[in-house]
């Protein structure tokens, strides 16, 4: 029986500092979730870092009452009421969020990111001198070689041989980018010029150069190695992906994610067998992310060819068959698991007859039938500067300047539960106990990281609550403990019973 | 690899809901190229005015 798909999204957000006097791109990311959590008591609680020992230093981060954030630059690292975390990574704006229970849950959560770092710009622009402003973008390149991510996390069993993951998730990672891009004009291949291509299906294929590793930052690999469990270690791996696009398009990270936990679900239970294997990884990234037409094949270990859509073809059959034998428990069960399959087998069929049908559906797709029509109406060429301007604001989270949202993509969340995720944790998961924990004992928490919170209520030590495992801690399991607990105190004198 | 091109789903429509669909796919064809229009001169309206200094200035660090 496969562990339960618990996923969450973490993602890196392009950041600009607009008529700035002075400014670097850390100070202008702290600033942005200062100006956030400034506002919001109850969020000024700091990171832990430490697996162990949470240390009096821990305090250390929660410094950002009663200075203004002017001046504030040291690296912010917040939690949310929501269970998400907000920090600067490598000189971006950064959220995690919190532990879903399945992908529906988790694209809200994507799409509250989103609101909160909208809110994040407003905030953070009052506090600027008039004429500057500070801008996001949801994107994962800034066209001239720079590269951040869109990292996706999916618990897996322990117990699967890590060779044998790799080996099955590798082709699925490579083919499934025909639904998962968000689109690109150019390329930042190394050895490859812009004008070779004209637009392409992902921001992100241009910068993989290895099939497996432990590195994000440089030779990113496409099935990464990282072995942070965040749980029990005993029976837990978390899959950190890194191959996937920031996308605003609902149904693309629905997509994404869905299908990617169903794939994990069946290594889990060793169902595949005989799957096609791309001889070429590496090559078959870019190759796939460079063919518009869906039609293109590439060499495959056996000695044949397919294409990219062939071999998502292949994985969803099996996902299928998967279905009816073991059902969909695992990826949050059977409504969430069958739409999940209708839906990939919707943009399948469709990508197969003319990708342009999902223009109200797939990034990509929205984005080149944008590019065209401008292209068209201005008769201009690929490599005309308003073809990236375009490209870059269609990515801009600024009301007035977004692009995405005046197309009136197909939606899978509403207005009224992505407002709620902006504030309240997901049910289902620990996030639960973190996030409400954080809105009611915010005062006691020294620190909070994935698998534990630190409380100081006046003892000689500090008092580390442990979440080892990601499907306890939820309303079910605490939301009437949480409830009757009026104080941290009461909170941890109710749990040591 | 004959065996795996077995794997693509067969197609089931019939040729009379062909000819329905490609009715309706051209009607929505008109509609979506009006949208397509009507955003083209949304677009043409907050488009940065000045796209080549801003794509120019356009520069993040790698991250990750």
């Amino acid at each position: 029986m496969a562990v339960h798909k618990i996923l969450g999204i973490e993602t890196e957000f392009g950041i600009l500092h607009l008529n700035p006097a002075e400014s670097n791109p850390v100070s202008a990311s702290s600033l942005l979730i200062n100006a956030y959590v400034n506002e919001r008591r109850s969020n000024r609680i700091g990171w832990d870092f430490e697996d162990e020992q949470p240390g009096v230093d821990a305090r250390g981060f929660d410094v950002y009452g009663g200075m203004a954030p002017a001046v504030e630059s040291h690296l912010v690292n917040a939690v949310l009421t929501n269970g998400a975390r907000y920090y600067v990574d490598h000189a971006h704006p950064e959220m995690s969020s919190p532990e879903c229970f399945d992908a529906r849950e988790a694209v809200v959560y994507d799409k509250a990111a989103e609101v909160i770092l909208t809110t994040s710009m407003q905030e953070a622009t009052r506090y600027l001198p008039p004429g500057e402003e500070l801008v996001v973008h949801k994107n994962n390149s800034d066209g001239k070689g720079n590269s951040y991510g869109c990292h996706e996390n999916y618990l897996v069993d322990r117990k699967v041989p890590f060779a044998r993951l790799v080996t099955q998730i590798m082709p699925f990672f490579v083919s499934r980018q025909i639904f998962t891009g968000s689109g690109k004009v150019g390329t930042e291949a190394p050895d490859m010029d812009p004008s070779d291509v004209p637009f392409q299906v992902t921001q992100r294929a241009d910068f993989f150069e290895e099939e497996v590793g432990l590195e994000t930052t440089l030779k990113r690999p496409i099935v990464n190695t990282r072995d942070e469990p965040h749980a029990n270690s005993a029976l837990y791996r978390r899959l950190h992906v890194i191959v996937g696009d920031a996308t605003q398009a609902e149904v693309a990270t629905y997509l994404k994610l869905g299908t990617t936990a169903l794939v994990l679900a069946m290594i889990d239970d060793d169902f595949l067998s005989d799957m096609p294997i791309f001889e070429h990884a590496v090559r078959a990234m870019r190759d796939v992310s460079y063919d518009l037409t869906m039609t293109r094949t590439h060499p495959m270990a056996d000695g044949g060819s397919m294409s990219a859509l062939d071999v998502q073809w292949a994985y969803f059959e099996a996902a299928a068959k998967y279905g009816e034998q073991a059902g969909f428990e695992a990826v949050g069960g059977d409504e969430v698991g069958r739409d999940v399959m209708r839906r990939w087998e919707e943009v399948l069929d469709a990508l197969g007859r003319d990708p342009m049908e999902l223009a109200d559906r797939l990034e990509w797709v929205a984005k080149l039938r944008l590019l065209e029509g401008f292209r068209s109406r201005h008769g201009c060429d690929w490599d005309d500067p308003r073809m990236r301007a375009l490209d870059l604001q269609y990515h801009d989270l600024r009301p007035g300047r977004n692009i995405h949202r005046r197309l009136g993509m197909e939606r899978i969340t509403t207005d009224a539960e992505v407002a709620t995720a902006v504030t309240a944790p997901p049910p289902d998961t620990r996030a639960y106990f973190r996030g409400r924990c954080v809105e009611k004992y915010a005062d006691r928490i020294v620190a909070a990281n994935w698998d534990s919170m630190v409380f100081d209520v006046g003892e000689e030590s500090l008092r580390r609550v442990p979440m080892l495992e990601p499907l306890r801690g939820t309303r079910a399991h605490v939301g009437t403990l949480l409830d009757e607990c009026e104080t941290a105190e009461d909170l941890l004198r109710a749990l040591g019973e | 690899m004959a065996e795996r091109e077995q794997i693509r789903k067969p197609r089931r429509e019939s040729t009379e809901e062909e000819v329905e669909e490609t009715a309706s796919a051209s009607e929505s064809g008109t509609e979506l190229k009006a949208e397509l229009d009507d955003l083209l001169d949304e677009i043409d309206e907050v488009l940065e005015t000045n796209a080549e200094e801003f794509v120019r200035n356009y520069v993040q660090k790698g991250g990750e």
